[in-house]
C-alpha cells in the first residue's frame, strides 16, 4: 500500500499556450524549474526523474542529461496522456521502496505552434505495432475515434448530444476566472451543439484544445516532506489500468477508470462520495462523461443526466471538476492533459484554486488520466490525494 | 474512401500475411482457436482469450452489424469510420462505403466489399446489406 508514503511538495504550470520560440527540451526545463522552486527543492536534490513520449531521448536519459541531473532512478513508463498520472503512482512507489527521495515529474510539447491537426489527422503510429495493417488504412483519427465512442454511448444509454454539452459549458465556467486559459468564454450548451461537426455526435466544442507548454509535478519521501515549508500533498492511492480491444469483442461504452477507480478508491479506504473535487481527463467531452461513469461517481449509462445543470461547476455541482478549465478550455499541453489534471487537484488541496472556483473545505480530491484512444485501446490512471492529515 | 481515392496497401507481416492474400481471392478470414473454440480479431497466433497457440484460419461470413460508426466532417473527403461486429461474434474496424452516411445506423446489416489496391492484396471494407 501506498497510502502516505509519499507527498508532492512541488507543482508548475507552464504559463504559455504557444512557445514557438522555445524548444521542446527548454519547456522541460522550465517546467521543472518551476516544480522545484515551487517544492523549496533545486535541480541538485532530485534522484528519480519520470517522463514519457512527449520528452525526447531515450527513455530518461537524454533529458537527465539536458537538465545535469543525478539519478538514481528512472522511469520512462509512455501512457499517453495519462502518463504523468501512472508517474506519481511509479514515484511513489519508488520512494516506499528507498529507490529515490525527490521524483521529479515533466510533460511538455509544441503541438500549437507545430501546427498539428491533432484531432482530424491520421496519427501514424509508421512502426510495427500488431495491429497496424488492421487499422491504419481505415483512417482512425482522435475524433472520430472518441466520435464512434460517443455513438454507441448514446445509441445504448440515450445519451445527447445537449449532456455533452454540458462538460464543456462546465468547464467554460471555470476558464473564465484563468487569465492564462487559451479559451476564457463562457459558452452555452446551444454554442456547443451548434457549433460546426467534427465527427458524429463530436462538434468543434466537444474537442479539447492543442496548446503548446507543460507542466511538471515533484513527488518526495515523508522525509523530505517534512523538512519542507510547503502544505504538502499525500499521496493515498493509486491505479492504472490498460483497456483494449479484447480480441475483438469491442465495448466502447466503458474506459479503463472502470478498473484503476475502484482499486485507487481501495487503496486509499475512501469511495468516491468522499471526493470533494475531481479532476476527470476531458480530451473530449464523452471522455468525461464515460470516466465520471466508470470511477462510480453516478451509475454506468447515468452520466448525460449527471453532468446536466451544472453538476461539474464548483459552487453549484455536487462534483466540481476542472477547476482551471481543463483541457476543453485551458491547456492540453503535448496534447496530453495528464499532468495539468494533477496539477489543479493540488492547488484544490492547498486552497490554492481561483477564488471564484475553490472548493472549500477541500480535502480529499482525485486527478484521473485517459491515455490512447477510448476508440481502441488506452492506459488509465486514477490518482487520489488528500491533506497532511488525510 | 470514395471510389477516385487510392486504395490503401496495409502494413503486412509474417503472421498476418495468409489474411491478406485471401483478401485477393474476396475472402475475409478469421483465426479461431482450436482449444477454446473462439474468434479473435485482428488475427495472432496466439489466442487472446485462452492462450492457446493452437489457432487457425477460417473464413468468416463476411457479414455483420454495425456497432459504432462516426463519419469525419473535418477530412478532406468525409468519410466513415466504423466497428462492424461480424456474425462469428468479433467486431473489426473499417470503412463503410458505398452509402449516404446520413442514413447509417447502429445494428444496421452489413456486407464486406473488397477493393484492390494493386499490390496483391485488397482492403476490406463493408457497405449497407443488399437484403
Amino acid at each position: 500500500m501506498l497510502k502516505g508514503k509519499a507527498f508532492i511538495a512541488g507543482i508548475f504550470e507552464h504559463p504559455t499556450r504557444y512557445a514557438p520560440e522555445k524548444s521542446l527540451p527548454q519547456l522541460h526545463a522550465e517546467v521543472a524549474k518551476g516544480a522545484l522552486d515551487d517544492a523549496g527543492l533545486s535541480f541538485s536534490d532530485v534522484d528519480g526523474y519520470f517522463c514519457a513520449g512527449d520528452a525526447p531521448g531515450m527513455g530518461a536519459i537524454n533529458m537527465a542529461e539536458y537538465l545535469g541531473l543525478g539519478l538514481r532512478y528512472t522511469d520512462s513508463t509512455e501512457t499517453g496522456g495519462s502518463s504523468p498520472v501512472v508517474h506519481v503512482g511509479h514515484a511513489a512507489a519508488a520512494i516506499a521502496a528507498g529507490k529515490c527521495n525527490v521524483a521529479l515529474i515533466t510533460l511538455a510539447g509544441k503541438p500549437r505552434s507545430a501546427g498539428q491537426a491533432t484531432g482530424t489527422a491520421p496519427r501514424t503510429l509508421g512502426s510495427a505495432v500488431p495491429e497496424s495493417g488492421f487499422e491504419a488504412p481505415y483512417g482512425p483519427t482522435t475524433s472520430n475515434m472518441y466520435g464512434m465512442a460517443a455513438m454507441r454511448h448514446m445509441h445504448e444509454y440515450g445519451t445527447t448530444s445537449e449532456q455533452l454539452a454540458w462538460v464543456k459549458v462546465a468547464a467554460s465556467t471555470h476558464a473564465q476566472y484563468n487569465p492564462n486559459a487559451l479559451l476564457q468564454d463562457v459558452v452555452t450548451v446551444e454554442e456547443v451543439v451548434n457549433s460546426p461537426m467534427i465527427s458524429d455526435p463530436l462538434h468543434r466544442l466537444d474537442c479539447c484544445v492543442i496548446t503548446d507548454g507543460g507542466g511538471a509535478v515533484v513527488v518526495v519521501s515523508p522525509e523530505i516532506a517534512k523538512s519542507l515549508h510547503r502544505s504538502n500533498v499525500k499521496v493515498l492511492g493509486h491505479a492504472e489500468a490498460p483497456k483494449h480491444l479484447n480480441g475483438g469483442h469491442v465495448d466502447l461504452t466503458f474506459t479503463g477508470a472502470r478498473w484503476s477507480g475502484p482499486l485507487a478508491f481501495k487503496e486509499a479506504g475512501i469511495t468516491p462520495a468522499d471526493i470533494d473535487y475531481a479532476s476527470i481527463y476531458d480530451s473530449f467531452t464523452i471522455t468525461v462523461l464515460e470516466t465520471i461513469e466508470d470511477l462510480g461517481f453516478c451509475e454506468k449509462g447515468q452520466g448525460g443526466r449527471f453532468v446536466m445543470d451544472g453538476n461539474l461547476i464548483s459552487g453549484i455541482g455536487k462534483l466540481p471538476f476542472n477547476t482551471d478549465g481543463g483541457g476543453l478550455c485551458n491547456n492540453h499541453p503535448a496534447n496530453r492533459g495528464g499532468v495539468t489534471k494533477i496539477i489543479e487537484a493540488v492547488r484544490q488541496l492547498r486552497g490554492e484554486a481561483h477564488e471564484k472556483v475553490q472548493v472549500p473545505n477541500c480535502e480529499l480530491v482525485l486527478a484521473h488520466g485517459t491515455g490512447g484512444s477510448i476508440g481502441t485501446r488506452m492506459g488509465s490512471a486514477t490518482l487520489i490525494l488528500g491533506g497532511e492529515d488525510a | 474512401m470514395s471510389k477516385k481515392q487510392k486504395v490503401p496497401v496495409p502494413r503486412i507481416n509474417e503472421e498476418t500475411k495468409p489474411f491478406w492474400d485471401a483478401t485477393a481471392d474476396r475472402k475475409f478470414m478469421l483465426k479461431l482457436c482450436g482449444d477454446c473454440d473462439q474468434h479473435h480479431f485482428y488475427p495472432r497466433s496466439k489466442c487472446p482469450h485462452c492462450h492457446s497457440l493452437n489457432t487457425t484460419w477460417v473464413q468468416a461470413s463476411g457479414k455483420g452489424k454495425i456497432y459504432t460508426h462516426s463519419t469525419l466532417r473535418r477530412a478532406k473527403v468525409p468519410f466513415t469510420l466504423a466497428y462492424v461486429t461480424l456474425d462469428e461474434g468479433v467486431s473489426v474496424l473499417t470503412n463503410i462505403v458505398d452509402c449516404d452516411p446520413d442514413t447509417l445506423s447502429i445494428d444496421q446489416r452489413v456486407e464486406v466489399v473488397f477493393r484492390d489496391n494493386g499490390e496483391g492484396s485488397a482492403m476490406p471494407y463493408f457497405k449497407p446489406a443488399q437484403t
